[in-house]
């Protein structure tokens, strides 16, 4: 079992590795000139000064060859420097670390309110005989994925909070602001969990232990949770996996529709800033979420599903 | 041997070959029978309203004068914030301009970025997973650990680096979403290459004596690729969602041109007080979003019933 | 026959009686009515095999009993007397109570019929739990007394295993388990061997044969094979295309069938296990060279490294054999045994690890490119599974000339032309020229596929089990054509098979394979009559019936008590 962690930590170095050298080529090798982009970020184009451009060049060491930028770049970045951004001068490490708080309880509730709801749905539109409840259960999460989430975002606020005043429109006070951001960014997400379950819980009723199950003479809800659901599960685990990514990303819309402080503002910021280093640390950042959670349930994963080959050699599947 | 070889207890009660279609059976052949596609379509309401509201958008994109005889970019300030109306069904913004023109013409802004963003994944993504998957070896290792990474980034994040990196505008904001979507069209490319390569019939003609390209060309890209194409149409949604989302942020086309994302940001502003620059844009978006997902789950359950 | 037994049980009213059972499915295109009329009796203590060949509403009838049919199934009409009770008009509910406690069920598949993440006394427990035998606390131990009984060895370690654990027969045992776990009155029996290996076959229907004698459990055994029905069953109802044509003692319907349709599937089944095999007159001249020649073959699998570091699986051991031309070499063996990599390793669709293989006195043990293609040329093969070996976007003329086409050889007409000509050959019609396979029936399908073989007109055609996946009455047309294109033409085939029954209708001589190795050799009636293998003789005392179908099953209930 060891050597599995290992073996995967060892992965996840590589991703993340790989991902901060695709970001190093798409934004400092790809724009070809950063330097000027940087340098007329903070002030108003066409009023370069060549000076200030080949100091700049200079500093950021940008005169250099590439390789051995990136060998400086990567050294420092493993060091956790990921230098300063450029349009506020702090270093970009501590300004995610800021804003990464706030993101953290929006992601979290939406992704809480993602699993609880999208997985709901699910179990209820496999289960019910009704063929009218379940067409209606089943053509939600469609919708749910065909729905840009800004949008979604802001007829919900113009909805509960212009019409309604039962949530503030916008802010980070408290309870009551997470609830319509959390629901907006949750909202995708859930519909996918939701597709995906309901997919495989079909198909986990469709195989032949079921109908042993059926045959001991155990009743519907067994069958359903005990049964199907457990199967059903773990494919459904694996796919919230891949979209945590998507709910990280998705806090950029979500709190600039809220006007929220998080992750998601500072990116936007960056962005507009043409912040290079800022936008690379979000870049890695992301990608360290990513990896982080797939890790953890790969790590989990085993403990649900006891056909999987664990490389210690003491356990192993039978054809 | 485990499953019986009639899966079906219908096929197997009666003991044919012959599935069970819907009505007399098309004409033997490839060729799709269009009197068959049109029945078919006729009897699914949403699948043909989902056909027609892409006619309508793809109409739009190419001859917005057919809906709309409205000036999108210039408008009549006295005349702001009206709502909808007979004269403006999409009502005015804040310089008067009629809200449904801007939508029409916004059509081919939203249709060329799409295309670009679905192509680039496509074939990009495609020839990745299509060379992984035959080659098979180091070579599948190196590509599926390559789109591994771009997979670990979250899309809208690779998307925003690349918008950094290249600058604002409708086409470099396609190009950045097209290859946020690569890793997924690699990935199903290749697991389909691999599918069909471990196929009897596959090796079949491998034994048969055909060479490698044949082989490639005749067996395994035909029987590979519907996965694929129905995960461009799906694609094709979430294009146009990834890009409107991309506008409203701010880097799509400069105003005052209308890209559906950027009349939902301008509208933004006025929320309080003038619904309708948000909600209708909106819609438009939802509505076309919807209607090619229903056509991609359409081609998806057509293609799993295929024998 | 005893009207009663030391206990006293009535035995003159059948346990279970079926009258008038219609189901249907819904289908696109409409109804389909798989079982008509239906009129079944099983009586307590006794084994009732309903035998027909697939399509013929045996498994419908089986399931439909307890009400497990498929979501788009229904019982139209009819009644199941099980005890007191109506089952097709007892509420859910009260049916849950019948089902695994009163009636149990073996289902077919081992491999699917588990649920995979739960262990295997759990599975088995839950019998107990839901009709509350045992509790929390006593679960586990009856459990293990429950597997026991089911005959799995090692009852309490495997209690604690998950299915992908144990083997095919273990799992199969492990289902017998949850079926008698709650002591129901009666057994249903779906096709509960067909999945497995002969020899474990044996084992689990002598095991399901103990239980009815020892506990005086009814057993409904639902089977294609008529052999089986023979040796197990007392009774025996026939079914074909959805109605009973024959029904009553075993003995009776075998020596005397009254139905056509019973007359014919005895035909079938007795003559592959008849001593009348079908070889050609022509013996092989010793002094020709051989086609094929195979000199102490190896081939090494290397398995994922465990913890003992890297291992290898020899799937082919220093095997030898010679095939002549227009001669028939079968291959026998059970899975695992080596024939089929054997097969592909005499193709060049793999590669030996040692070893030589000649093809007409060549060495093409390493040929490789336009060598192997050369090889392609002049020898071919059949798959067993029709349903795969073909394109499914083909048609069915594209399929037949691909091998032409890929040896450019003639143009569009000649290819055509050629195409029907094989067709004709397999006894199809030219119309299925332009159809596609999933048009067509299996047997149909395996036609299309040795018409392809034949394409080339090759010296050799390799047949990987081509009938194993066919219905009886099917099969022997097929080795029928088989034999009669060797006839005509002068192919040799290397006749890939596990079953003993089927070679001995085509073969001239047979190879026994087991673990890789050649264990016995030499024609098939002196391995029938006098084999010298132990390994062969348990083989052949594998096949259900052995010579032709005798009723074994039927004894007098007194002889048991004689001590």
């Amino acid at each position: 079992m060891r050597r599995y962690v290992i073996k995967r930590l060892g992965q996840a170095v590589g991703v993340l590795w790989a991902a901060y050298t695709v970001s190093f080529l798409v934004l400092d090798y790809l724009p070809g000139d950063p330097v000027t982009a940087m340098a007329s970020a903070g002030m108003d184009s066409g009023q370069v000064d060549p000076q200030q451009i080949a100091a700049l060049r200079h500093e950021y060491g940008f005169d250099k060859p590439v390789l051995v930028q990136y060998a400086e770049y990567l050294g420092r970045a493993v060091r956790g420097d990921f230098g300063d951004s450029v349009s506020t001068g702090r270093p970009v490490t501590s300004a995610l670390a800021d804003a990464l708080p706030q993101t953290l309880q929006l992601t979290g509730a939406a992704l809480l309110l993602a699993v609880v709801l999208g997985g709901a749905l699910a179990v209820l539109a496999t289960y019910t005989a009704q063929r009218w409840l379940r067409q209606l259960l089943l053509s939600l999460p469609p919708l749910g994925v065909s729905v840009p989430t800004f949008w979604v975002g802001l007829l919900l606020v113009e909805t509960f909070s212009f019409r309604l005043h039962w949530f503030p429109a916008f802010g980070n006070d408290g309870f009551k602001g997470l609830v319509l951001p959390a629901l907006t960014l949750a909202v995708p997400t859930g519909a996918q969990i939701a597709q995906v379950l309901a997919k495989s819980l079909l198909t986990a009723l469709d195989q032949a232990y079921v109908e042993t199950a059926r045959a001991k003479g155990a009743g519907r809800w067994r069958v359903h949770l005990r049964h199907a659901l457990r199967n059903a599960a773990l494919p459904a685990l694996t796919v919230v996996g891949l979209l945590v990514g998507q709910l990280i990303a998705g806090s950029v819309v979500v709190e600039t529709v809220f006007s929220r402080d998080g992750l998601g503002r500072v990116t936007a910021a960056a962005v507009t800033a043409q912040d290079i280093p800022l936008v690379q640390g979000v870049v890695v950042f992301g990608a360290l979420i990513f990896v982080m959670t797939n890790l953890v349930i790969d790590l989990v994963y085993p403990l649900f599903d006891p056909r999987l080959v664990v490389a210690s050699g003491r356990k192993a599947a039978l054809a | 041997m485990s499953q019986s070889l009639v899966d079906d207890p219908v096929e197997a009660a009666l003991g044919l070959g012959r599935p069970i279609g819907a009505g007399p059976q098309p004409y033997p052949g490839r060729r799709v029978d269009v009197r068959r596609l049109l029945r078919f379509v006729l009897r699914r309401p949403g699948l043909l309203l989902s056909v027609v509201v892409l006619v309508l958008v793809v109409l739009a994109s190419f001859w917005p004068d057919l809906f709309t005889s409205q000036d999108p970019l210039k408008g009549v300030p006295s005349q702001n914030f009206r709502g909808p109306s007979g004269s403006h069904w999409f009502g005015t913004d804040e310089l008067g301009r009629d809200v449904f023109s801007r939508v029409v013409h916004g059509a081919q802004l939203s249709l060329k970025a799409t295309l670009i963003a679905v192509l680039v994944a496509f074939v990009a993504g495609g020839l990745l997973g299509v060379v992984a998957g035959f080659v098979g070896r180091w070579v599948d290792d190196v590509l599926m650990r390559f789109v591994d990474v771009l997979l670990s980034i979250p899309a809208l994040f690779l998307s925003l680096a690349l918008v950094t990196a290249l600058g604002y505008g409708t086409v470099k904001v396609a190009v950045a979403v097209g290859i946020a979507s690569v890793a997924a069209f690699a990935r199903v490319a290749r697991a389909e290459v691999l599918r069909v390569r471990q196929a009897v019939f596959v090796e079949a003609s491998h034994a048969s004596g055909a060479r490698w390209y044949a082989v490639l060309v005749r067996h395994v890209l035909p029987n590979a690729a519907g996965p694929v194409i129905v995960l461009a149409t799906l694609d094709f949604g979430s294009s146009i969602l990834a890009v409107s989302a991309l506008s409203f942020l701010g880097y799509g086309a400069p105003p005052p041109a209308p890209e559906w994302g950027t009349l939902i940001s301008d509208g933004r502003n006025y929320l309080a007080n003038a619904w309708w620059l948000t909600a209708l844009p909106g819609l438009a978006i939802a509505a076309t979003v919807l209607a090619t997902n229903r056509i991609a789950r359409a081609l998806d359950g057509e293609w799993n019933r295929q024998p | 026959m005893t009207d009663e037994r030391d206990n006293g049980e009535d035995v003159t009213t059948p346990l279970l009686e079926i009258r008038g059972l219609s189901v249907s499915y819904r289908a696109r295109g409409g109804t389909i009515t798989a079982v008509r009329g239906v009129d079944l009796d099983v009586w307590p203590g006794q084994v009732t095999a309903v035998v027909g060949e697939s399509g013929s509403g045996k498994s419908t009838t089986a399931h439909a009993i307890t009400r497990l049919l498929s979501a788009n199934g229904r019982i139209e009409a009819g009644t199941v007397r099980f005890g007191r009770h109506d089952l097709a008009t007892l509420s859910e509910a009260e049916l849950r109570t019948v089902r695994g406690a009163r009636i149990g069920l073996v289902p077919q598949d081992p491999t699917v019929s588990l649920n995979p993440v739960k262990r295997i006394g759990d599975q088995v427990a839950e019998v107990l739990l839901i009709h509350g035998l045992a509790t929390r606390r006593s679960a586990p131990a009856e459990t293990v007394a429950v597997l026991d009984r089911a005959g799995l060895p090692d009852a309490a370690v495997r209690a604690r295993q998950y299915p992908h654990e144990l083997s095919g027969g273990m799992r199969q045992r492990a289902l017998i388990a949850i079926a008698i776990a709650a002591q129901p009155e009666l057994i249903i029996a779906d096709e509960p061997t067909s999945a497995l290996d002969v020899t474990v076959q044996r084992v689990i229907l002598d095991h399901l044969q103990r239980l009815t004698e020892v506990s005086g459990t009814a057993v409904l055994l639902v089977t294609h094979d008529l052999q089986v029905a023979a040796e197990r069953a007392q009774r025996l109802v026939v079914m074909s295309q959805g109605k009973v044509v024959e029904a009553g003692p075993t003995g009776d319907i075998l020596a005397d069938p009254q139905n056509d349709y019973t007359r014919r599937l005895l035909a079938s089944a007795t003559s592959l296990t008849t001593a009348r095999p079908r070889t050609p007159a022509s013996i092989p001249k010793a002094k020709t060279a051989p086609l094929v020649e195979v000199r102490n073959l190896v081939k090494e699998f290397t398995l994922p490294r465990t913890g003992d570091g890297p291992r290898t699986l020899r799937a082919v051991d220093d095997v030898s054999l010679t095939l002549h031309r227009g001669q028939t070499l079968a291959l026998v063996g059970e899975s695992g045994s080596g024939k089929s990599t054997t097969a592909r390793l005499v193709l060049r669709l793999t590669d030996a690890s040692a070893g030589h293989i000649l093809f007409d006195g060549t060495d093409v043990t390493t040929a490789k490119g336009a060598r192997a293609r050369q090889l392609r040329r002049r020898a071919q093969l059949v798959y067993q599974n029709p349903y795969a070996s073909l394109d499914p976007r083909f048609s069915i003329g594209e399929v037949i000339t691909e091998p032409l086409r890929a040896f450019k050889i003639g143009n569009r007409a000649s290819r055509l032309a050629r195409a029907r000509e094989l067709l004709d050959r397999v006894a199809l019609s030219a119309a299925a020229l332009e159809r596609r396979p999933a048009e067509l029936s299996g047997g149909q399908r395996q036609r299309v596929a040795i018409a392809r073989a034949l394409a080339l007109s090759p010296d050799l055609v390799v047949c990987d089990e081509p009938v194993s996946a066919l219905d009886v009455s099917v099969q022997s047309q097929v080795l029928d054509l088989l034999t009669e294109l060797q006839t005509d033409l002068g192919v040799a085939y290397l006749f890939i098979s596990h079953d003993l029954a089927v070679v001995r209708q085509i073969a001239h001589q047979v190879a026994v394979m087991r673990a890789g190795r050649v264990v016995e050799t030499g024609p098939p009636e002196e391995l029938f009559t006098r084999p010298r293998h132990e390994y062969t003789r348990e083989l052949l005392a594998a096949i259900p019936g052995g010579r032709v179908p005798t009723p074994t099953a039927e004894r007098p209930r007194a002889e048991d008590h004689i001590a």
